[in-house]
């Protein structure tokens, strides 16, 4: 099937692709792709960076996780982007933001020396940074709150790695409870978090290859926001594949542990 | 009682290579780090010539052999370390082992290849004669924390009195990390790639090095040649690439080796060597930089270069084996600019290619495996005769293609290595060669698998 055989795309906003990429993001942007176009559905990706004005009208906006010094100047430079954030997040389009993301999609992170980066406040969630880094696989059980997801309960499994510890308010909800791993924190058994159509967390690997459901999911919520809910269905891809991949991923963080 | 120690620490290695315990390359200086904290340190004191340390995140085992090669040719005895062995622990084993003589008596120089995290330890025991820094790309996150970090730390060591004003520092002026190091200090060798012919289209998605160490301003190149390997400037302005004085001015590549022109100084002198690709361009090239800071090498060039020239693949390393009929070449590499380099490599082949891709993720290898996905394996489409994938993680390789569009009917995913490698031998016609892409780990694998069925010391063109 050609990419827009059904006329349906996807208008998608990549986020600092330059600095905001160190553990593969690329990876998750091309399954959106490849997910949309098996079902002739286009994806329309702008890429956008330091200086760049960020207007327009998105269904989908993504931010991966990159270095500490590409990560302070994606801070100072994200503060002309917070309002525009938060209002497309109020307006129902989907955001997903992986590693470094779901710090800077905070009010903040306190870094090592003290130094506080503001955040978007897109999710209600705060970071300081902690005396270790928590590494490893990483398998959650994600529970999507009904009015999301249809409060399905699923497996996802990737990798983590950050000195952050980022404490949830009340304004969001976990992503999902920890299985193996450290999770937001290394203590509260959180992992992630969510609002509306917005999901952050420190799963990658990429995240989205082996956990398709979830890739799906975001797909759906960018769908419903520029044709209204259940307008454009997607139809069911065979995922033999994806769930080998990720059998062995659950297999590979039991086993360690 | 350094002897005393020494020899606690030999007997511990014959004991455990007698009991079939294996590691028996370093458990000695494990043991004489444990009885002689100071050890490293007391025997490089002894090495009249003083030590080289060569540390990058790719190519230093190659490296570390062909500036063994120049030494040697240079009438040099010296004392280095087996491939693997690059910690502290490697290090005070090889230098215990030198210590020993053997045939022609004490060693001149320890060359010694070092593990990027481990190089301010060891260098602050050993007061090298000379630093040879290669390059910096993104490597193993979950090991070695980010690039940024590794460099900070390089730092620290270069300002610290482990590295006196008497050590050389042989740097490459390609890597734009790297020339940051060197800035306005005096004791700088520069070397690099002049031989534009091979610029890429455009920098490499796993780039590492886009904004200047001193303003934050983007980096920007004039030409790419390897990762972010290449001809650079600050667009600020106020950093730009050395100009190199050891410099590969042409490279004539070959799918089985290559013709190198290096100019020192000014003056060319060509080097014949059967290691294929860029990336030895630069490792022959830092080789014959780090040559020019030893001792007597003047008047001796010529043997040096034909001593370079005439050093073979370390293992797994481009090393060729023979396996029913085919040729097997064995291309490691555990981060995406190293992957990047052998597709490349691989592709300078005419033709169609064959290639099994073997991805662990134990620690040697790294445990995250987010790297493959920065790897631009999307040149291989349209080139395969067959494709084998396997591994710990051969699923999540499998995925890498699916995602990038490749035709998946076409492609076997096997992640037992034994079953992968008959799968693989059995799709590569008659006289063709098999290209195999390992992480560290697969490599002993695939290489454990030959040995079980006895073709491992079959070597194609070892010299
Ligand atoms: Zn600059």
């Amino acid at each position: 099937m050609s990419p827009d055989s059904t006329g349906h795309s996807v208008r998608l906003c990549h986020l600092y692709p330059d600095l905001m990429n160190i553990y593969a993001d690329r990876g998750n942007i091309a399954v959106f792709e490849r997910r949309l176009a098996w079902r002739g559905i286009g994806l329309e990706i702008t890429e956008v960076s330091i200086g760049d004005e960020l207007s327009g009208d998105f269904d989908l906006y993504y931010l991966g996780g990159g270095q500490d010094r590409d990560q302070d100047l994606v801070a100072d430079d994200l503060q002309t982007k917070a309002a525009h954030m938060r209002a497309a997040a109020d307006d129902g389009a989907a955001q997903l933001y992986v590693c470094g993301g779901i710090q800077l999609a905070g009010h903040g992170y306190v870094a090592s020396n003290g130094d506080r980066l503001p955040g978007t406040g897109v999710l209600d969630l705060e970071t300081t940074a902690g005396e270790s880094r928590l590494i490893g696989d990483l398998v959650i059980d994600a529970h999507l709150p009904t009015e999301m997801a249809a409060g399905e309960t699923r497996q996802i499994v990737g990798y983590e790695n950050h000195a952050g510890r980022t404490s949830l308010g009340s304004g969001c909800q976990p992503l999902g409870r920890v299985v193996n791993g450290h999770g937001n924190d290394g203590a509260s058994g959180f992992e992630g978090a969510c609002r509306d159509r917005v999901i952050g967390t420190y799963l990658h690997g990429p995240l989205l290859p082996k956990n398709p459901w979830l890739a799906d999911v975001v797909l759906g919520w960018a769908l419903a926001h520029r044709y209204g809910d259940t307008a454009v269905e997607l139809e069911p891809i065979d995922d033999s594949m994806e769930q080998r991949a990720h059998a062995a991923a659950v297999a590979r963080a039991n086993r360690d542990r | 009682m350094l002897k005393l120690a020494s020899l606690v620490a030999l007997g511990a290695g014959w004991l455990s290579r007698r009991l079939g315990r294996g590691g028996g390359t370093t458990l000695p200086g494990v043991v004489l780090l444990r009885l002689r904290p100071n050890a490293i340190a007391e025997f490089a004191a002894r090495l009249p010539h003083g030590a080289i340390l060569i540390s990058a995140t790719n190519g230093k085992t190659t490296t570390t052999r062909l500036v063994v090669a120049a030494a040697e040719a240079l009438g040099l005895r010296v004392v280095t370390n087996a491939e693997g062995s690059n910690l502290e622990r490697g290090v005070a084993a090889a230098l215990l082992h030198g210590a020993r003589g053997g045939d022609g008596g004490a060693p001149d120089i320890a060359i010694l290849e070092v593990d990027e995290a481990a190089l301010p330890a060891v260098a602050r025991a050993v007061q090298p004669r000379a630093l040879v820094l290669m390059n910096l790309f993104r490597d193993q996150l979950d090991r070695y924390g980010e690039l940024d970090t590794l460099v900070d730390i390089w730092r620290e060591l270069l300002d610290s009195a482990a590295v006196s004003e008497s050590c050389s520092l042989v740097l490459n002026a390609d890597d734009p990390n790297l020339a940051d190091l060197g800035r306005d200090r005096s004791n700088v060798v520069w070397f690099g790639v002049d031989d534009v012919s091979h610029a890429l289209d455009a920098r490499a998605h796993a780039a590492d090095a886009t904004s200047c160490r001193r303003c934050g301003h983007p980096i920007e190149h004039d030409i790419v040649l390897l990762g972010h390997l290449g001809h650079w400037h600050c667009t600020n302005g106020d950093a730009a690439r050395p100009v190199p004085s050891v410099t590969a001015t042409a490279a004539a590549l070959r799918s089985d080796g290559q013709t190198v022109t290096v100019a020192i100084d000014g003056s060319p002198i060509e080097i014949d060597s059967s290691l294929a690709g860029l990336h030895n361009t630069y490792n022959v090239t830092a080789a014959m930089a780090a040559a020019q800071v030893m001792p007597t090498i003047h008047g001796h060039r010529a043997a040096v270069a034909q001593a370079i020239g005439a050093t073979g693949a370390a293992f797994g390393r481009g090393e060729r084996i023979a396996i029913d009929g085919r040729k097997l070449n064995l291309l490691l590499a555990k981060n995406p600019t190293g992957v990047n380099q052998n597709i490349r490599t691989v592709l300078a082949e005419d033709g169609q290619v064959h290639v099994l891709a073997v991805l662990n993720d134990r620690t040697a290898d790294g445990r995250d495996v987010s790297w493959i996905w920065d790897v631009d394996w999307e040149p291989l489409e349209g080139r395969l005769a067959s494709l084998t994938l396997a591994g710990d993680r051969a699923w999540d390789l499998a995925l890498r293609f699916r995602y990038a569009g490749f035709d998946m009917d076409t492609v076997q995913v096997k992640p037992d290595v034994a079953g992968a490698l008959d799968a693989a031998v059995a799709a590569t016609d008659p006289d063709s060669t098999l290209h195999v892409l390992p992480t560290y780990t697969a490599m002993l694998d695939v290489r454990s698998e030959l040995a079980r069925r006895g073709h491992v010391s079959e070597y194609w063109d070892e010299s």
